[in-house]
């Protein structure tokens, strides 16, 4: 039996290293359980080189390690000094397998047979989890590894990579790029496709198969490790293969069951939740605390304070303000009264109904990602048609809303505690109407991010902002003259409903009565005209659909289907009916937006058989477009391959609008009817690339734009979520000199973006790669500059619901 | 009254709501309008005015057309400046190109006129002729500008340059392998095929799309009749010689039709400098020598 410590760390990345920093310079009695032969694994396995950046600057860093934006090789460096000097003490090679006992007496049982005795646990273990291990006999066999670094440095090896993702493909690509090395390669698929991958490297993959440089075995699984050798189990039998290196590339497990079997709760069953926390950092597990990107501060910054910060805790500092008690000082300066940051915590937390479920800990955090704002009587806090997805709550006062554009004396009010915004949250669209301030007003303004990690991990904050989005909707739809007592059965009886992308909401010929209202995302409503489905038209969320069958009882006379996951309200068709019967004012004007509709059905449907080859490419134009990912976005780049001459000005003009750096590849891309979409971004209305930023870089700004600002760390997230392909990663190039001098003395590349060459040659080799992409010009008087400077009319800028019309599909550009 | 949000708001839904129209038709042909009217007014100004003794560039009348022309001419040849230089606010360059069309073609009509249809061995009808062949070649670009994109775009098939390469490098691989057992005087054909420079041919090849000393096709022709077996190495060089073919056809009409579309501009831009040249000699020497 080892000695007792006063805490055991898990894990020496940043948060756990700055910990054990702490615990050893205050004399703590302390051990730092790493699992690999070197500190901080995660920095470690970053590429050689790679710039790590220090955001959010303005967070002071409070650890007794060093910490700046730098090289790996230097950050690395001056930790591993750094924790020599401080006589940290380390236990490499050490992964935990088990976790027992409780507070004051944890052991702690590693996959070595050592056991480690302590009163305390920091768990900081990352997000990262461990590498699947190979399920055969020998699967601890020397010659596994899970990870390449370097696919140069091997020669002359049998190498076998195991996994059909795009990790393995890759491993194997770069292992067999080169001849010279004269390695064997050889890559294990358990099915007979690899379905999980890229198309662009299963191609790769495919053709260097041809080429004999792979020998690509599917159907086949290892069933044995032995030295020099591997044995497979394959569709005919059992075979044996020669092996020197394996490497295993079959995904990895995330910490989370590992967490859980220590009786560790999570604040809910989503995959992207984390686990309860006390202001302390203790789990719901007495005794064991987690910090870091466990704890949700995926940022080193983060991750390093609370190090410090959990050992003072521990340490028996109760009164230890958080190192971002500054930055909260700085934001709430601007609110009336010269209160302290405490009395606004408070307040906010006592006001505001969707606050109340928060720890203190969780309020602080949700400040650092919000704004908040004072207000005087009749200030505008938001107009009608501004971009805006962020979600307002109020904390003192109550605001009005102007639900009639034509007639802003007509407002309806929201109360003290109550919240705003959230149509805009959650539909991602531009603001319904104007909101003012109707009397001094102090709001939240919580950004996108934060509001959906708020309903993520508070269900009690989830309920009330759904019960208020849908009512609120209810009246938006509706108009003026409705208040929330006419709609209450209708609330009280609608359910939120999922839809996938493709999953028809409402089938043509049924005959269920249900109206629902597109809440998320967006639909394209179909017919069967003759044998073929014809695309009638488009629906943006905030649309209502199905009020036909509602109201004459005739069976659905179209297909409504999801252009891309959406959510949609299904309010009962009964209800729905006995609410227009009390009303007959809406009754009318329900009539009146069914007859549009079925005029433009009945339009659509009489071209059909006058002009059937128009309705067709209107029809496949439409359904096209929606597949590449029109349905989602707010304004993307289209070019008319009927007029574009391909000079490249628009790819030129982009790189000069910025610094340098295209944002679009005119010919990349799908085209339909001449009608091209190149790899350019589509500013979705719920943008992929802004699910997992960690310094929340991505933003929507004042035009609709989603942009990148200068706190991106250039970790790739954006990249790899973005399913157009739309983000690059590259440095910012050097200056070009001027045009002029370019026309006239030919000094440097010219107009568009530089070659990749010249801008290494000029550049700062120092310079970190940034993610880029498109921002609309942002900024720019004139707009978009890929559109100002086409010659020819072929690039255009459009949105999904102005141009999936059947004037704008057919017109006739030449 | 809510006032206009403070954002480019207004603008984008402008953007957003404009026609999708080809800088031909820009704006309802408003260019086209304004160069029937500058025509149709210089036309009755040359033929109600009276010049005394015979019109003349060197009359009141005469110096009217030729400034109007001067400056259209050094207006029209900033849009080579003008598509360059990026600046923010609010042109485009569609509606400078159609201008650009429309004036240039109403040049023909003021400049002719400014002659007085008088022609000599001399400077000013020098400028006259270099005006002419600038705008001739215009006039070819806006046929081509009108009619090729679209083939271009066809052929295209969605590949980009770059794919296009690479697909001819992937199979220039699989020949490779391809071609091993084959005897030496066929793996000869295969060998002087994947040595042919891609971009082989000069610029009457490129724009005729004519390559007769191709030896990708000729290695094709050379290989013997197809003996229908699958696994025989010679159908398998075949095939992948057919796909070469195939994707340098592709290569090579893309080309052409880049080439069809470029070409006259290596008549329309060194003319318009030696033009604007030939243009500062005339008006230097009528000043002078008048």
């Amino acid at each position: 039996m080892s000695d007792l410590y006063k805490v055991a760390i898990v894990g020496s990345g940043p948060a756990g290293l700055s910990a054990a920093g702490h615990a050893a310079a205050i004399g703590m009695s302390h051990v730092l359980i790493e699992k690999t032969d070197h500190l901080s694994d995660t920095i470690y396995k970053y590429q050689k080189g790679k710039h790590v950046m220090a955001t959010p600057s303005n967070l002071v860093l409070r650890s007794d390690l060093d910490f700046d934006a730098g090289k790996r090789e230097t950050i690395l460096g001056v930790w591993d000094e750094q924790s020599a000097e401080q006589k940290i003490n380390v236990e490499f090679d050490a992964e935990v397998n088990k976790v027992e006992g409780q507070k004051g007496d944890f052991t702690i049982s590693l996959k070595n047979g050592k056991t480690i005795r302590a009163e305390t646990i920091v768990l900081a273990i990352g997000t990262q989890g461990n590498p699947n291990m190979l399920r055969c006999p020998g699967s601890d066999h020397p010659m596994i590894q899970y990870q390449l670094d370097d696919p140069g440095e091997y020669y002359d090896e049998h190498i076998t990579v195991i996994g059909s993702g795009d990790a393995g493909i890759e491993n194997a690509l770069g292992l067999a790029a080169d001849d010279a090395q004269r390695n064997v390669v050889t890559i294990l698929n358990r099915r007979d496709s690899f379905a999980r991958a890229k198309a662009a490297n299963v191609s790769l993959l495919e053709e260097a198969e041809k080429d004999g440089r792979i020998s690509v075995r599917r159907e086949t699984s290892p069933a044995g490790v032995k030295d020099g050798e591997l044995v497979l189990e394959t569709r005919d039998g059992e075979d044996t293969i020669s092996c020197n290196r394996i490497i295993a590339r079959t995904g990895s497990q995330p910490p989370r069951g590992f967490v859980e079997s220590m009786g560790i709760e999570f604040s809910s069953e989503e995959r992207s939740a984390f686990p309860k926390l006390t202001p302390a950092f203790e789990t719901t597990a007495p005794g064991i605390h987690v910090i870091g990107a466990l704890a949700g501060y995926p940022l080193i910054k983060h991750c390093m304070n609370q190090g410090y910060d959990v050992i003072e805790f521990l340490n028996g500092n109760s009164d230890l303000k958080p190192a971002d008690e500054p930055i909260l000082l700085e934001k709430f300066a601007s609110l009336p009264g010269d209160h302290s940051v405490e009395h606004w915590l408070d307040v906010f937390g006592g006001n505001v109904s969707v606050l109340k479920g928060l720890s203190t800990l969780q309020l602080r955090e949700l400040m650092l990602d919000s704004t908040v704002h004072a207000y005087d009587p009749g200030d505008a806090i938001f107009r009608r048609s501004d971009p805006g997805s962020s979600l307002f709550a109020i904390a003192e006062g109550s605001v009005a809303v102007e639900i009639n554009p034509n007639d802003p004396s007509f407002t309806v009010p929201i109360e003290q505690g109550s919240i705003f915004g959230e149509v805009g949250l959650i539909s991602g669209r531009r603001r319904g109407s104007t909101i003012r301030a109707a009397e001094t007003v102090v709001a939240i303004e919580l950004a996108r991010n934060a509001a959906l990690k708020l309903i993520a991990t508070s269900p009690e904050a989830a309920e009330a902002v759904n019960r208020i989005a849908v009512e609120r909707q209810l009246l938006q739809m509706f108009g003026s003259g409705l208040t929330p007592k006419d709609i209450a059965p209708l609330v009280e009886a609608s359910e939120v409903i999922d839809v996938r992308a493709g999953k028809a909401l409402i089938t043509e010929g049924d005959d269920d009565q249900d109206v629902y209202i597109i809440r998320r995302g967006s639909m394209v409503v179909e017919k069967t005209i003759g044998d073929r489905q014809v695309f009638l038209s488009y629906l943006p969320a905030g649309s209502y659909v199905g009020e036909m069958a509602a109201i004459d009882g005739s069976s659905r006379t179209a297909t409504v289907k999801a252009a891309i996951k959406s959510e949609a309200i299904r309010l009962p068709g009964e209800k729905f009916a006995a609410l227009l019967d009390n009303n007959p004012a809406l009754r009318e004007k329900a009539l009146k937006e069914m007859d549009g509709r079925r005029k433009t059905n009945a339009f659509i449907e009489s071209r059909k058989d006058q002009f059937s080859g128009v309705v067709d490419l209107y029809s496949e134009t439409a359904q096209f477009l929606v597949d590449e990912g029109l349905g989602e976005a707010t304004d993307v780049l289209l070019i008319d391959e009927k007029l574009c001459v391909g000079c490249d000005n628009c790819e030129k003009a982009c790189a000069d609008a910025h610094e340098g750096l295209s944002r679009l590849d005119r010919e990349a891309g799908r085209t339909y009817a001449h009608l091209h979409v190149p790899t350019s971004c589509r500013h979705c209305e719920h943008p992929h690339c802004m699910a997992d930023c960690p310094p929340n870089a991505i933003k929507r700004g004042p035009d609709g734009e989603v942009v990148i600002d200068d706190t991106c760390i250039g970790c790739g997230n954006c990249q790899r979520n973005c399913p157009y392909g739309v983000i690059r990663m590259d440095p910012k190039p050097p200056k070009k000199p001027s045009l002029l001098k370019w026309l006239f003395f030919g000094s440097g590349p010219g107009p568009g973006e530089a070659s990749y060459a010249w801008r290494k040659e000029h550049g700062d080799p120092e310079q970190p790669k940034q993610a880029i992409k498109c921002d609309m010009c942002s900024g720019i008087d004139g707009g978009p500059a890929c559109v100002r400077a086409c010659p020819t009319g072929a690039a255009i800028r459009v949105s999904p619901d102005k141009f999936l019309t059947f004037t704008k599909l057919t017109e006739e550009a030449e | 009254m809510a006032t206009a949000p403070n954002n480019r708001f207004n603008q984008d839904e402008r953007r957003r709501n404009a026609d999708h129209v080809s800088f031909l038709k820009h704006k309802k042909f408003r260019w086209l309008w304004i160069a029937v009217l500058l025509c149709m007014a210089s036309i009755a100004g040359y033929a109600l005015i009276d010049q005394e003794p015979r019109p003349n560039g060197g009359s009141w009348y005469g110096y009217t057309l030729g400034t109007i022309g001067l400056m259209l001419i050094v207006w029209l040849s900033l849009l080579g400046i003008r598509k360059r230089k990026m600046t923010a606010g609010q042109w485009s360059l569609k509606a400078w190109t159609s201008a650009h069309v429309y004036l240039g073609l109403a040049l023909i009509v003021v400049g002719t006129l400014h002659t007085g249809f008088q022609v000599g061995w001399n400077v000013h009808t020098l400028a006259y002729f270099l005006m002419l062949t600038v705008i001739i070649s215009g006039i070819y670009g806006v046929i081509v500008y009108a009619a090729l994109p679209s083939t271009l775009s066809s052929n295209r098939n969605e590949l980009t340059r770059a794919q296009m390469l690479e697909a001819l490098t992937a199979l220039d691989r699989q020949l490779e392998s391809a071609a091993q057992p084959l005897d030496r005087q066929q793996s000869d054909l295969v060998i002087s095929a994947l040595g042919q420079d891609v971009f082989y041919g000069g610029l009457f090849a490129r724009l005729a799309g004519a390559y007769p000393r191709c030896a990708t096709n000729r290695a094709l022709k050379s290989l013997p009749e197809t003996s229908g077996q699958t696994d025989d190495p010679e159908e398998r060089v075949r095939a992948l010689l057919t796909k070469r073919s195939d994707q340098l056809g592709q290569i090579r009409r893309h080309l052409r039709i880049r080439a069809m579309l470029e070409i006259w501009l290596f008549v329309h831009i060194p003319a318009t400098i030696a033009l604007l040249a030939a243009l500062l000699a005339h008006v230097v020497s009528v000043f002078f020598y008048w």
